[in-house]
């Protein structure tokens, strides 16, 4: 299996498209209750210009595997496996010369623009220190830039906004500061984490436009994390589902939005409710909680939570492999059972939490 | 590291996996070992390996002023023939020009002490606990009305007022630990109020009033339970600084007076010996030190451990 | 597409038609002083929270409450349970108005109205285990009795929520967020209310977690006869869930209307916009779509706009109207005006629009 997935991946060295490339990345945290393993053997390659999307629930390591790229995690972190951009590894670079990178080459958008902003500078003068950065411009030019970035990102009066500080300007005005920096220097990569979670939705659509406007701009491919499907709907070309720190399914926009091959992400279609559906169906749930990634046991991790779960599943944990095409991976023992199955066939449409039905069953049993 | 599954990477693949004992399936979702915040607590605060360090050599002096003076050949009022003599074996920490064992007054004057020390953190921290919660919770006129007297009596130089109070009664232990833990209960009273303040538009307190709570019980079950820890760390830095309150009243000659003794009084007994016969003034010095630092250490290994920001992360 | 005729299979959800409403609300104002800094903190301004809100809540209905934020909805919330004093308006509730009641005649009147909060990590107290949590309403109005009495009831509540029993012992925090938000539930449902306030019970929960956190109110209101005020920004878990919508915009109720008609006949340009700006998990719609987007963000509640007060960013208002008709939203508060079928819209230039 292992071999199978390699050759699904492919090498990169003789793709020139390929910009990003994430091999068998592995994150973890020591604590008090032993390792927390938040992310686990992922794999992925950003091609030029696409737009990929990171899909996950609270936990599920989409945010970590994207702090490791940006070298920004914690000291305590262990990391291991390769990321390497533009064939250049940036795993083990020191600060200074990730420094080169960041802001330049890979540009992130975190959810809170505030923490992103500084609040003792003017945001005109915030991006032309970005654009100083890595440009050998006049101070001119630099404040220049910044009005025009600004206009790019829809902001109105660029001109006397320019000289606003973070504090005079609302949340989703910032976030579009941020998108404004982030494109500053043209970079190749740019990774939105949830950019708009912390928004309303009216000004979450605005955002949205804003990051659609950058990536025309700079041609840049994005790496959309979100928990939003209906964001990663409208935003991305390409998927990738996260379940407790692993990629369980792969594939195209369509792939996953209509022919999920693995019980998780056919759930959390399912449990959504639909505002483009009138009917009052009842909702299916996914039943109990993710799993806890301390002293992960061995087998599925989704195994508790999934009608299809088999003896097997508790003993393999299964790898990502081919389903209808060789673009669409799903990781699960069953995936070819998923075929042309609705989320109301498999999941069942209860309200209550799964221990629960463990007790009451062992009643019964009695 | 050619394995793109999780077993070579994560370390916990050796260990035994928990299996729900009601189900019989693998246990997923509660691997964490179950630990109360208690348990939590004691494990940051081991971990602080000074304040351990403090709390044993604390409980040991402790121990050792309660429980000396019922071990010790001579009581603190003996009066031995031995006048002035220096540590010996017969008196480890030697005579004064009376013949009093200093052994055995070094013994009374930690326990009392470290009976007004802790007399006055108790008085202060339950005193300072209500004030402050009343004035958080009740916010508007009352905060108002009881900051400003806490502010009063802040600016008021509280050694001396307690000097001049202390006077006016006779030195027993208690009065004295009354009028400074009083005088201390605005300090924590503004320290409680803080968090109260901040407690009191939590979530759950809005929750226990939408049931129709009470304003003791949401007082009660809510706000000081949850500003218990800088309750608790208040309370063992005031200690320290009672013991020291405490002995600066008795070497003005306002604490305890003799024939009752407190290390304040020994220190005033001792001072004018120092080049003459230094371990009148040096024993009880040296316990003075002790117990203040063991007793701030001790607040500080209790307030990282306690510290609800901390995570259970390890560096 | 499904149209509007949609198959009223009986779920015992549907509020009882032509009753008398539970819960009345009318006029209701609430205005919160904004003060300046320093010593003397001097009443410069008033933040406009809610502004002549009325609506009413019928048995066994679900009224949804929607807006973005600081739209007033949540202090709308608080209001309808006494937490926050009235500036004015009548909150009636069993022939009483709530707004006048002293908060000692108001304990009782709590075991009707009940209130579930957003966060389940802050709304649940960490030094309580969840036994003690859910027990805590049972011991305040008197009805824990005897130990043995008291814990049946708790586990009771906790078996009614779909939480086990056998975990009452543990402490809020070792839970997820699902099953917290489930004890937040147990311990509303303690008092057996007819009022059930939900300040955006599923919005801080994961997506798989959600669904069964919503299937549960469902199935509550079915077997409890409850009433709620649903109150939320998303509105995919407001038409999956409420009958009725009233929509709020800057302290003000813009759009009123039962759910498929709110949706379907969308009136107001905010309701509008709002629809269309939600992302839908489908790709090929999402990318077919008539969309109303808008410029701008929420004014201030200190200084809201003359007239209506969603013309500053009111697509209609800068595209479509003439002068004289922009005159009309600069200087006249747009009344909320019956279009039928209990529809109503405070627009003066309301149009339905079909967007989803």
């Amino acid at each position: 299996m292992t071999v199978k997935t390699n050759i699904q991946l492919g090498r990169s060295e003789s793709d020139p498209d390929v910009l990003l490339e994430v091999e068998n990345l592995t994150v973890s945290f020591p604590t008090d209750d032993g390792v927390v393993n938040a992310v686990r053997g992922v794999s992925y390659q950003l091609r030029r210009g696409e737009a990929m999307g990171i899909v996950g629930e609270s936990g599920s390591g989409k945010s970590v595997s994207s702090l490791a790229v940006m070298g920004l995690l914690p000291k305590s972190a262990r990391v291991s496996g390769s990321i390497r951009f533009q064939g250049e590894s940036l795993l083990g670079k020191s600060e200074n010369q990730y420094a080169e990178i960041r802001g330049n080459k890979i540009s992130m958008i975190f959810q809170d623009p505030l923490t992103s902003l500084n609040p003792v500078y003017t945001v005109g003068y915030q991006l032309a220190e970005a654009v100083l950065a890595h440009n050998d411009v006049s101070k001119q030019g630099a404040h220049d830039r910044a009005v025009e970035l600004l206009r790019l990102v829809g902001i109105p009066f660029p001109e006397q906004r320019v000289s606003n500080y973070p504090h005079e300007m609302s949340g989703g005005m910032r976030q579009r500061v941020v998108i404004a920096i982030a494109m500053a220097n043209n970079p190749d990569v740019i990774i939105a984490d949830e950019p708009t979670t912390a928004l309303d939705v009216t000004v979450q659509a605005q955002v949205l436009e804003a990051l659609e406007a950058a990536r025309a701009e700079t041609g840049a491919a994005l790496v959309l994390i979100t928990h939003d499907l209906g964001v990663i709907a409208g935003h991305a070309e390409r998927i990738c589902v996260m379940y407790a720190g692993k990629l369980v399914e792969v594939g195209s926009i369509d792939d996953i939005f209509y022919r999920p091959r693995m019980p998780y992400a056919l759930g959390l279609l399912g449990s959504l409710p639909r505002l483009d559906s009138s009917s009052k169906q009842r909702l299916t749930p996914i039943t109990g909680a993710p799993p806890s990634l301390v002293n992960l046991p061995a087998g599925c991790p989704f195994t508790p939570r999934c009608p299809l779960a088999q003896d097997v599943c508790e003993e393999n944990e299964p790898n990502l492999v081919a389903t209808d095409s060789s673009a669409h991976l799903a990781a699960c023992h069953f995936h070819e059972k998923l075929v042309g199955v609705s989320a109301r066939q498999l999941f069942s449409t209860t309200s209550a939490d799964p221990d629960l039905i463990d007790s009451a069953d062992q009643e019964v049993a009695q | 590291m050619t394995e793109p599954t999780t077993k070579a990477a994560a370390p916990s693949a050796g260990k035994p996996v928990a299996t729900d004992p009601a189900t019989g399936r693998v246990e997923r979702e509660f691997t964490v070992k179950d630990r109360s915040q208690f348990q939590q607590t004691m494990r940051r605060f081991l971990r602080h390996k000074l304040a351990v360090g403090s709390l044993i050599v604390f409980l040991l002096l402790v121990l050792f002023a309660f429980v000396g003076p019922h071990l010790w050949k001579y009581q603190y009022t003996t009066i031995t023939p031995d006048n002035s003599v220096p540590p010996s074996m017969k008196h480890p920490f030697g005579t004064d020009n009376l013949g009093h064992d200093m052994f055995a007054q070094v013994l009374r004057g930690l326990q009392q002490s470290i009976k007004v020390a802790l007399s006055i953190a108790l008085i202060a921290t339950v005193g300072g606990t209500l004030w402050g919660t009343i004035s958080g919770y009740y916010k508007g006129f009352v905060d108002n009305a009881l900051m400003r007297f806490a502010d009063l009596i802040l600016t008021i130089p509280s050694l001396a007022l307690a000097a001049a109070l202390a006077n006016n009664f006779s030195g027993s232990w208690w009065i004295i630990a009354i009028i400074l833990g009083g005088l201390a209960a605005p300090y924590v009273g503004r320290v409680v109020r803080g968090m109260v303040l901040s407690i009191r538009e939590r979530e759950y307190v809005e929750a226990a009033r939408a049931l129709g709570a009470s304003d003791i019980r949401i007082m009660l079950r809510h706000l000081v339970p949850n500003a218990f820890a800088v309750v608790v760390v208040n309370a063992t830095l005031l200690v320290a600084s009672g013991i020291l309150a405490e002995t600066s009243l008795s070497f003005l000659g306002f604490g305890v007076r003799p024939p009752d003794t407190s290390l304040g009084v020994l220190i005033t007994l001792g001072q004018g010996a120092v080049n003459t016969r230094p371990w009148l003034f040096y024993f009880p010095g040296l316990f003075i030190i002790l117990v203040a630092l063991t007793v701030n250490f001790l607040g500080d290994g209790l307030r990282d451990a306690l510290d609800p920001q901390q995570t259970r992360q390890r560096r | 597409m499904t149209t509007v005729d949609i198959p009223t299979q009986s779920t015992g959800r549907e509020p009882t038609s032509n009753a008398a409403p539970v819960l009345s609300v009318r006029n209701l104002v609430k205005h919160f002083p904004v003060r300046s800094k320093g010593v003397i903190r001097r009443r410069v301004g008033e933040v406009h929270a809610v502004c002549d809100v009325s609506f009413d809540l019928m048995p066994h209905e679900t009224l949804g409450l929607v807006g973005e934020s600081g739209c007033g909805k949540t202090t709308t919330g608080r209001l309808v349970l006494n937490l926050v004093d009235a500036t004015s308006g009548e909150i009636t509730y069993a022939g009483k108005d709530l707004t006048k009641l002293s908060s000692g005649a108001m304990r009782p009147l709590r075991r009707d109205l009940q209130i579930v909060f957003q966060d389940p990590f802050a709304s649940l107290d960490p030094r309580m285990t969840v036994n003690e949590i859910v027990a805590e309403p049972l011991r305040i109005h008197g009805l824990y009795g005897n130990s043995s009495d008291g814990q049946k009831k708790v586990r009771e509540l906790l078996r009614q929520v779909g939480l086990n029993p056998e975990h009452g012992n543990r402490y809020a925090h070792e839970f997820s967020g699902g099953q917290r938000q489930r004890v937040g539930i147990a311990r509303a449902l303690a008092l057996r209310p007819k009022v059930l306030v939900l300040d955006e019970p599923v919005s801080a929960l994961d997506v798989s977690i959600q669904a069964g956190v919503i299937n549960l109110l469902e199935d509550l209101q079915t077997e409890l006869g409850l009433s709620f005020l649903f109150i939320s920004h998303d509105l995919s878990v407001i038409r999956h869930i409420a009958h009725r919508v009233a929509v709020m915009y800057l302290g003000r109720i813009v759009e009123t209307a039962p759910v498929e008609e709110l949706f379907t006949k969308a009136a107001h340009p905010y309701t509008q916009a709002l629809i269309s700006a939600i992302p839908l998990p489908d790709p090929q719609k999402e990318r077919t779509r008539q969309r109303v987007l808008l410029t701008g963000e929420v004014p201030s509640p200190v200084n809201p706009p003359s007239g209506c007060r969603f013309r500053t960013r009111c697509p209609k208002f800068a595209n479509q109207l003439s002068e004289n008709e922009k005159q009309k939203c600069v200087n006249e508060l747009p009344a909320l005006i019956d279009r039928g079928q209990g529809h109503q819209a405070a627009c003066h230039f309301a149009e339905a629009l079909k967007l989803v």
